[in-house]
């Protein structure tokens, strides 16, 4: 955490001329300067090199976290199941949560968010890209390391939330829930840095004239998600603190025995899980309310209620989280309390998903696989949501705690809702990163496949969990009932299989053919109305030749139409003359840099020396403190000395090897 | 890492002449970009950065709020064993360290590099006995009966003392190491870097202003 | 040039060319930091004198509170930044309150 301040640009060292191989301070590494190959990838702190990152660890996990569903689908099929262990099946489970909530949902949050929102606001890149880079392989260290568990004995067993005082030593004995701490610990770390980061890219490198107002509405619930995740990451990252003191070094803040009230890691988790649950959704929400105004050919219904919604949802997201505990005997008054506040929090939800629909109304819809993708999240979230207000109602919840109908509840808001969203998302925005479209027709049957697994998997999960069916039961005896509509679950799970296996093969497909046919995209291939459809397909490395100046929302869209007197869209413009060529030649950009990379990996030697061996936390201390001073100390750019501005020199009379460093900043192209 | 803010001269121009409408002004910070809010991006970063450490000192406060007078499981409680008047101490020389690194600041504003580093050092110093008074107290402490371990009541206490340590000690590393930078002449006039390592400390400084009323006065 | 324009924020659009216009001179700071010090004496004095509980924690409270803020505006400078800076740092901060404020109190800790 140190390394935000001396992140500063001001400590960074002058460098060479730019000719030549150039030498870092600390004399380890030659600068990076390649732009292709494996190499471009490590090194790159492009913001859409490391978005796609992002997206791709995240299908990653996406598949190892499916797996796990499906794992526990077949243990669940037919009673008395006999595949899993229940020792197996705890850690199946537990893996199963974690991996999808922070390797797969919040990663391919970021994926979109850091691919789209400097194109969204027209900038050139993030406000630190440097930082941005450490996020993403932090990230996977963290990913990494927690899967890792699976190879060193013991995955962590104790549930995605990891309830006290089952988290402790006595409980779980191995080291699954260590891997857990420091794992989560570090995603935490990049989720935070990125949170940093992305909010300072919003707030101060929007294009001129964009005001916040003008911002579309994807950035403005990523620009929500990430003050919840500024905000939530550090109650989490300190419950995980102390619950790493009582593992590993026998503090008391959970042992029971001490006097510890087990409720204290409760509130904690939930205080960061519940804007944890926005986190993973607004991104989502801005998806589709990008996708539905260009599918309707229609101005988003209700702007400034939709920011105000999304930023009412971040707000009220803070006041629910004790819904949660209400089996956990907080209290009548509290419960009471959290019980109206979690009602409450429908209301902006409610206005979302009615200007979705009002946008729809009377709109020129076009039902491409990403149109159908968001209608698919706004049916589907709907009925998550409904399922959320009866929790809301805590008599009723007090039935539900614990069942199979929570489990129901939150994959129609997470899979129904979020999941759905980033699909469509993917095969919106996939022309823009990659130059070539997903196959509709095959995306099309991609969605209606995904939509009756899903059902199938998760609507049966309801009936279950009225039916007294726990979460969490490894297995269940014949006779109660719960055969049927778990065996039906279990062939929606496959079903679900089949359609990732579809879409990865659409990418494949797709990506021949589109090599075959050696076309060129088109910048704009949906007729799209904000600014990232105004760049070349794929985006090119300095996004934008010039930085448009924007006048109104959907700027881009009103450089293409005009209105007639009925307010219909008439063209104004071909779009070939909006948008912009890519060329530009004279546009610098932050170099490639290891530090990123070097720094990420110290992290997890330190996590596994806090496991096994002190001494190894020593080495892993030592090397990340050294990787801190070479990312801080190595100028964010190596042929332009980026803090010059003329006006005076590096003043001081003692400041020689600044005086130095002076005529290299002349020629730097900021000013 | 400012530099991807970088413009062609056109565009600085269009954006110049958007400065003079008030809703959409570009405004340049003090190294001369151009930001929408005319706060530089480390400015900001650091800021948003201390926003968001406030929820973590706050876990650690609440848990100790929680668990003060918790020694269930034995030995003495952290208020039993307080040093009040030593304490004090060391609080007044952490806000202390606050004006030094306030006067480094102004300092560099000035272009004062020689009483730039005088302030640094200074700063670093009180830093320096503050956490050696810490490290007594402890170690006092430990000897008194009252581990980490001990009970939940110390387990709270030391962790949450220990994490502001913690904060303390790299704030004492950053100081070091821009007093080592501006020593050979890194760190020019009107560099930021002075001024957001000084939020950091101040904000250090303002935890503890807490930490000293909510866990050692209040009883 | 720092010292002589004591106290004044810069306005918006000003250019700030690298040097801080707006801070105020080393006396002001030093006057803060005499009064800061003598607030923490009253707050020890306070918890010295054993008045009633109420009058005890409400005192001390309103001293740490009045602390806080005077570090903030004055040695943070959010006295003289932009209004962004105060916005999300008390917004963190109220946030944290509130939230712990919440927690604490279904633990009936007050």
């Amino acid at each position: 955490m140190s390394l935000t301040p001396t992140e500063a640009g001001p400590l960074a060292l002058p460098t060479g001329n730019g000719r030549g191989p150039a030498r870092n301070p600390l004399g380890v590494f030659s600068r990076p300067r390649t732009t292709t190959g494996w190499r471009s990838w490590v090194t790159t702190v492009d913001h859409k090199k490391i978005g796609i990152m992002y997206g791709a660890a995240a299908l990653v996990f996406f598949v190892i976290g499916g797996i796990e569903a499906l794992l526990i689908r077949v243990q669940l099929a037919t009673p008395s199941g006999q595949l899993l262990s229940a020792d197996l099946y705890n850690q199946v489970f537990t893996m199963h949560g974690t991996t999808m909530v922070f390797l797969v949902v919040m990663p391919i949050g970021s994926a979109l968010m850091n691919y789209l929102i400097p194109l969204q606001i027209g900038a050139r890149d993030v406000a630190f890209p440097r930082l941005n880079a450490f996020g993403f392989w932090v990230f996977l260290a963290g990913g990494l390391m927690l899967n890792s568990s699976w190879l060193l004995g013991h995955a962590p067993d104790g549930g995605w939330f990891n309830y006290a005082p089952n988290n402790g030593v006595a409980f779980s004995p191995h080291h699954g829930i260590d891997f857990w701490n420091m794992g989560l610990i570090m995603t935490g770390l990049a989720s935070l840095t990125g949170a940093i980061n992305l909010i300072v890219t919003c707030l101060n490198m929007r294009a001129p004239g964009m005001t916040l107002m003008k911002m579309p509405v994807f950035t403005w619930m990523a620009l929500v998600t990430q003050f919840l995740l500024l905000f939530a990451i550090p109650v989490l990252t300190s419950a995980q603190f102390l619950l790493m003191f009582d593992r590993l070094f026998g503090a008391n803040f959970f042992n029971v025995e001490a006097g510890a009230d087990p409720l204290l890691w409760e509130h904690l988790f939930w205080i960061f899980g519940h804007p944890e649950v926005y986190i993973m959704i607004l991104p989502a929400f801005g998806v589709v309310s990008e996708i539905i105004p260009v599918f309707s050919r229609k101005p988003l219904f209700g702007y400034p209620f939709m920011v105000f919604s999304g930023i009412a949802i971040g707000f009220m997201g803070w006041g629910v989280w004790a819904h949660h505990m209400f089996a956990s005997g907080i209290g009548p008054i509290s419960v009471a309390a959290f019980s109206v506040s979690t009602m409450f929090i429908a209301v902006p939800t409610g206005v979302k998903v009615l200007n979705w629909l009002a946008t729809m109304w009377g709109g020129k819809l076009r039902f491409s696989t990403p149109m159908l993708f968001a209608i698919g999240l706004v049916s589907m979230f709907t009925i998550g949501g409904l399922s959320g207000v009866t929790h809301a109602v805590s008599p009723s919840d007090t039935q539900q705690t614990d069942t199979y109908y929570i489990v129901a509840h939150f994959h129609y808001v997470l899979f129904g809702g979020a999941l759905l969203g980033f699909l469509g998302g993917f095969y919106f925005w996939w022309p823009k990163a990659f130059g070539y479209a997903l196959d509709d027709k095959l995306g099309k049957v991609n969605f209606w496949v995904i939509l009756i697994g899903f059902n199938m998997t998760f609507g049966p999960m309801h009936i279950l969990g009225l039916q007294g069916m726990p979460r969490r039961i490894y297995t269940y005896s014949d006779g109660y009932g719960f055969n049927f509509w778990n065996f039906v679950s279990t062939i929606g799970a496959f079903i679900i299989a089949l359609a990732v296996v579809m879409f990865f093969a659409n990418i494949v497909v797709s990506r021949r053919r589109a090599r075959a046919a050696a076309k060129v995209m088109a910048a704009d291939p949906w007729d799209g109305r904000s600014l990232e459809w105004m760049v070349p397909s794929p985006t090119p490395e300095h996004n934008f030749d010039e930085v448009p100046v924007i006048t109104q929302f959907d700027d881009f869209w009103h450089r293409k139409y005009g209105e007639d007197d009925k307010g219909r869209p008439v063209r104004i413009a071909a779009t070939a003359d909006v948008v912009q060529t890519g060329d530009a030649t004279d546009v610098h950009l932050p170099s490639p840099s290891y530090w990123p990379l070097v720094l990420a990996a110290g992290l997890p030697i330190v996590g596994y020396g806090l496991i096994y061996n002190l001494w190894l936390c020593l080495v892993g201390g030592l090397f990340v403190i050294a990787a801190i001073y070479g990312l801080t100390l190595e100028p964010a750019s190596d042929d332009e000395a980026p803090h010059d501005h003329g006006g005076h020199g590096p003043a001081g009379d003692d400041t020689t090897t600044g005086a130095e460093a002076a005529p290299e900043q002349e020629a730097a192209l900021v000013d | 890492m400012t530099d991807i803010s970088a413009v062609t001269a056109e565009e600085r121009a269009a954006k110049e002449a958007l400065t003079t409408a008030p809703s959409s002004a570009m405004i340049e910070d003090s190294h001369g970009h151009v930001t929408n809010t005319g706060i530089s991006n480390e400015k900001l970063a650091m800021w948003v950065f201390l926003g968001s450490e406030c929820l973590l000192f706050g876990g650690l406060i609440s848990t100790f709020m929680l668990y003060k007078e918790n020694n269930e499981a034995g030995g003495p409680l952290p208020s039993d064993l307080y040093d009040i008047p030593f304490t004090s101490i060391s609080s007044f020389v952490l806000l202390m360290s606050s004006l030094t690194m306030v006067l480094a600041v102004a300092a560099i504003g000035r272009g004062d590099h020689r009483k730039l580093r005088t302030w640094l050092l200074a700063t670093a110093l009180l830093g320096g006995i503050f956490i050696s008074g810490q490290v007594y107290e402890f170690q006092l402490f430990v000897k008194e009966g009252m581990g980490f371990t001990t009970n939940t009541a110390s387990s709270a206490f030391y962790a949450l003392t220990g994490f502001h340590g913690v904060h303390v000690s790299i704030g004492i590393v950053m100081l070091i190491s821009a007093f080592t930078l501006s020593a050979r002449g890194r760190i020019p006039t009107g560099s930021e870097s002075i001024e957001i390592i000084g939020l950091y400390w101040h904000f250090v400084d303002v935890v503890w202003i807490v930490i000293f009323t909510v866990v050692y006065l209040i009883k | 040039m720092a010292t002589d324009t004591a106290l004044t924020a810069t306005g918006d659009h000003e250019r700030a060319d690298g040097t801080e216009h707006h801070h105020p001179p080393d006396s002001y700071y030093v006057r803060i930091a005499i009064i800061l010090a003598v607030l923490t004496a009253i707050e020890v004095a306070l918890s010295y004198l054993g008045a009633p509980t109420l009058v005890e924690v409400g005192g001390l409270l309103l001293v740490m509170a009045i602390k806080f803020v005077m570090v903030a505006l004055h040695f943070m400078h959010l006295k003289f930044d932009s209004k962004v800076l105060t916005r999300v740092f008390y917004s963190g901060l109220l946030l944290a309150v509130s939230v712990y404020v919440a927690a604490l109190l279904t633990f009936r800790v007050f």
